[in-house]
This record gives structure tokens, C-alpha cells and sequence, in this order.
């Protein structure tokens, strides 16, 4: 017998709830309620519940002092099998901002992984101690596996190259928030838009909204796979161009999305010298742009936005990490049922 | 060439050629204390050439892995010498330790004693993937477990 979610069966009074809905796979009832769900990909959120979430966001960056207890009593855990600064952070503010605890590691030396432990019973033995685990872990579907033993909500922080929710609920919140509406935008996508898998995910995203057209930028090299054209964009109609040099673009942009390019990337070092200028967002190129354009970075940037367009009041990517923990919060009060004014939903 | 009828057993038929020591391995064929015939090459109209496997016993068989290795594969059910059904198989939508995952970043690869999980994404295209990174995987191909 497979013994995956025997402690939710078997054991949900101890647990206090049931398990929450599967993670895999798309949510598409819009009137299903998001506690004790996992979130594993950014496609397990149905488009009436990244309103939901987002409108909830947006109520907490207007009055963050209305929520600052909601979360009194409760535990996140912060399980990081690879270190990330900015991404348990921005968990662990998040929590402690809703009146919430944090506990956890931020490295696989300090769990018991490096005893030999296996991930199914680290997340059996935390998820008997929180109300809620965010989780890292540089294998591909390591979330999807955890969210299997869990008793309670797992949240994706990153499994490797695959996939990272909170990042693309980051920059959807970033977007509406600034813009207003996710319609009818022209986003650009600049740099490494084969790897980049913070672009994946928006392109994906994205695409699920009315004519919203896409702008790819990048060096042949590293041009955006071919099955988000033939899986993501073609059936979902999404106009989209592919062009070589940022500055043949940037004026037609509402939104900028940019990610680095990395040396490692490319066959040759001439072909790295000869594009590298073109994928640099500088003040020349910002010139060339919409006074309306807002420019995001998942961060960390390096050397592909120049520190001179930091000032520009169209970079938009240290807001964004703002906004990162905005969705964190609301997406840690959804998860744990908790509504406005510190009620709960039964 | 002539095999032997069988009594009271199984023919799997229109196995894709080349593929017959697969399915007689993933039965355990090679243990089996009654008659079993493994050809292969046979000529065949449909296919060209295919494998066939003829038991002469009725065994518990996975019709859905089989669907998984070959969907083309026909299955007649022998009594008493004759054909009383024939069984066709369909792609399965999801099957479990049949095959492993590939891909050295997948969780499957560091995490003792977890199911490996595949799920149907193109049926058109016979394709799987993953149940954990997603990895893509023809039916039938890969290394199985």
C-alpha cells in the first residue's frame, strides 16, 4: 500500500484538518477557497483566486497595520535545502509582519537531510510542528513530493529549475499594482529567455489574460523554448515578436521584464562581447522608452540594468521585491483560511 | 516456422518488433515453470515485422503497463485450444514504477523508496511526463525499473 498521505487520512484529527485539495494540475473553480491547499506551481491558482489573492495583497499595502496580528499563534517553517537570502526573507517577513512565527533552516548542513534523513520524513516531523512550510530544495518536483507527506500547506519556493510560484505571484502583483490591469499590455521579455525560468513562468502567466502580447529580446543563443511558442502562446492566441536588440523595442513596451546574460551562456566569447551591450538596460535606452514603462528584475541583477536607471522613477524592481513579500502574505493568509479582520473561514 | 498450440493461455500478438524481449523480461518469462514461445521478426501485414509471445498458462497481466509499452498490442485469451476473447490496450493515463525518471535534478533520483509516477500530457503523441520535474518521455522508451 502506499502509505502518501496516510497521516491526512488517518490521522486528521490529531492534524486538526483534512488535507486540502491536490496540488497538481490547474484549479479552475473559481469559488474554491485556497486553505489548506499547497501551491506548487503558479498554474495550481485559478484567475478568480490570483484576484482574490491580489486584492487581498493590495488591501495589506494600504493598511499593513490591519493585519498585523491576524497570524498570531500560527508557524511558519522555512525548510531551505539550498541557500537563498532574499526568497527566506522575504518568508520569513512576511509571516512575522502578519503577527506570525518563523522557524526553520537555511541549509540542508542544519537539517537532518545531512544525517541521512529522507525529505518524506523531514516534512512528516515539521508538519507536525506548523501551521504552514515554505519550502526550497534544488531538485525538480521536491515541492510536489513534500506537499504528498505534508499534513499541512505546502508552499513552493523553488525545486531547482523548475518551478517557483511566489516569484510569478510577485511579479503579477508588481504589474497590476503599478499598471492597474493585466489586459491589453505589451511585455517585453529581455536576456537569457532560455533558462530564465522566472520568464517561463510569467510568459505562462501572462498568457492567460486578454490580449496581452509579448516582446522576446534575446541572442539567438538563448531564445525562449520552443514549447512555450507551441504549448503556451499558439493555443492560447498571444500575439508575440522576437527581435535582437533591445533598443529596437523598448518604445513599444508597457511592462520590461529583465533577466541577465550570462557569459557562461554562449559558444564563444566574440559572440558574448558583440550582444552583451544590447541586453544592458542604461539610461540611453531608457530614452527610448514610454514614460509609462515599468521595469522588473527577479533579482538578483548584476551588470544587465546599469546602476544610473535605479533612480528612474520606471525601474520597478525594488518595489517589486516589495511586492514579493506583499503576495507572501496574502498568500500565507489564504492558505491558512485566516480572512479580513483575523476571522477565519470555516 | 511452428510453435506449439497452446491449451488454456495467452497470445500477445502485434508486439512492435524488437520490443517482444522487453515484455518477456517485465513478465518474468525466463522463471516460468510452464511453456512460453518468444518470436520474433514474424512477418507481418500491419507491421512489416512484429514479436509475438505465446503462454501456455493464463497469468495476471498489467493490461495498462502493456498499454504503456506497446498500445498496439493485441492480447487473445486461448480455451481449450481456440481464441474465447481478444483483449486490445489503450495508452493508461498514468502508470506507476514502470519505468524511472532520467533526469539526474529530479527529486526521484535522491528520494529513497517514492513511487515513480507518470501521467499521459499528449496521447496523440504517446507522451508522459514526470509526475514530479515534468520530464518528457515516449511510451514505452526508458529504463525500466
Amino acid at each position: 500500500m502506499n502509505e502518501r498521505n496516510a497521516p491526512s487520512r488517518g490521522l486528521a484529527g490529531l492534524f486538526g484538518r483534512g488535507r486540502g485539495r491536490a496540488s497538481g494540475g490547474n484549479a479552475d473553480d473559481g469559488s474554491a477557497m485556497l486553505k489548506g491547499r499547497h501551491i506548487i506551481e503558479p498554474g495550481n491558482l485559478s484567475l478568480p483566486e490570483l484576484d482574490g489573492l491580489f486584492d487581498l495583497a493590495e488591501s495589506i499595502v494600504k493598511d499593513p497595520a490591519r493585519y498585523s496580528e491576524v497570524c498570531r499563534g500560527k508557524i511558519l517553517a522555512t525548510l531551505f535545502f539550498e541557500p537563498s537570502t532574499r526568497t527566506r526573507l522575504s518568508f520569513e517577513a512576511a509571516m512575522l509582519r502578519l503577527g506570525g512565527s518563523t522557524l526553520g533552516f537555511a541549509e540542508p548542513g542544519a537539517s537532518s537531510t545531512a544525517k541521512g534523513e529522507s525529505l518524506a520524513d523531514t516534512i512528516r516531523t515539521v508538519s507536525s510542528y506548523v501551521d504552514v512550510i515554505a519550502m526550497r530544495n534544488p531538485k525538480e518536483g521536491a515541492a510536489h513530493l513534500a506537499s504528498q507527506y505534508s499534513s499541512v500547506p505546502v508552499i513552493n519556493a523553488g525545486d531547482g529549475g523548475h518551478h517557483h510560484p511566489t516569484q510569478t505571484l510577485t511579479d503579477l502583483l508588481t504589474i497590476r499594482s503599478i499598471k492597474g490591469r493585466f489586459d491589453g499590455l505589451t511585455v517585453g521579455l529581455c536576456g537569457d529567455l532560455k533558462f530564465g525560468r522566472t520568464v517561463h513562468s510569467l510568459a505562462k502567466a501572462m498568457s492567460r489574460y486578454p490580449n496581452v502580447r509579448f516582446v522576446l529580446i534575446s541572442p539567438p543563443e538563448l531564445e525562449i523554448p520552443d514549447y512555450i511558442i507551441a504549448k503556451v502562446f499558439k493555443p492560447s492566441g498571444v500575439q508575440y515578436t522576437q527581435v535582437r536588440r533591445l533598443e529596437e523595442a523598448i518604445g513599444d513596451l508597457d511592462i520590461l521584464y529583465m533577466t541577465r546574460v550570462q557569459k557562461e551562456r554562449f559558444f564563444n566569447e566574440q559572440d558574448y562581447v558583440r550582444l552583451k551591450d544590447s541586453y544592458i538596460l542604461d539610461a540611453e535606452k531608457m530614452r527610448l522608452a514610454r514614460p509609462d514603462l515599468c521595469v522588473l528584475h527577479p533579482l538578483p541583477r548584476v551588470n544587465e540594468i546599469a546602476p544610473e536607471v535605479d533612480a528612474d522613477p520606471r525601474a520597478a524592481y525594488f518595489a517589486q521585491v516589495r511586492y514579493g513579500m506583499f503576495a507572501r502574505m496574502a498568500l500565507i493568509m489564504k492558505l491558512l483560511g485566516i480572512v479580513e479582520g483575523g476571522g477565519k473561514k470555516g | 516456422m511452428n510453435v506449439q498450440k497452446i491449451r488454456n493461455g495467452l497470445v500477445i500478438d502485434h508486439i512492435r518488433a524488437g520490443t517482444g524481449p522487453r515484455i518477456f523480461n517485465w513478465l518474468k518469462l525466463d522463471r516460468a515453470p510452464f511453456s512460453v514461445a518468444l518470436i520474433m521478426n514474424v512477418p507481418s501485414g500491419q507491421l512489416g515485422k512484429k514479436d509475438i509471445i505465446k503462454i501456455d498458462n493464463v497469468i495476471d497481466i498489467d493490461y495498462s503497463v502493456l498499454g504503456f509499452i506497446d498500445p498496439n498490442i493485441t492480447v487473445n485469451v486461448v480455451e481449450d485450444e481456440h481464441v474465447s476473447r481478444k483483449i486490445t490496450l489503450n495508452l493508461p493515463e498514468r502508470v506507476e514504477n514502470v519505468i524511472r525518471c532520467r533526469n539526474p535534478r529530479c527529486i526521484t533520483s535522491a528520494e529513497p523508496g517514492i513511487p515513480h509516477v507518470f501521467r499521459l500530457v499528449d496521447r496523440k503523441r504517446a507522451e508522459y511526463s514526470c509526475e514530479y520535474c515534468d520530464e518528457l518521455y515516449r511510451a514505452g522508451i526508458g529504463e525500466f525499473l
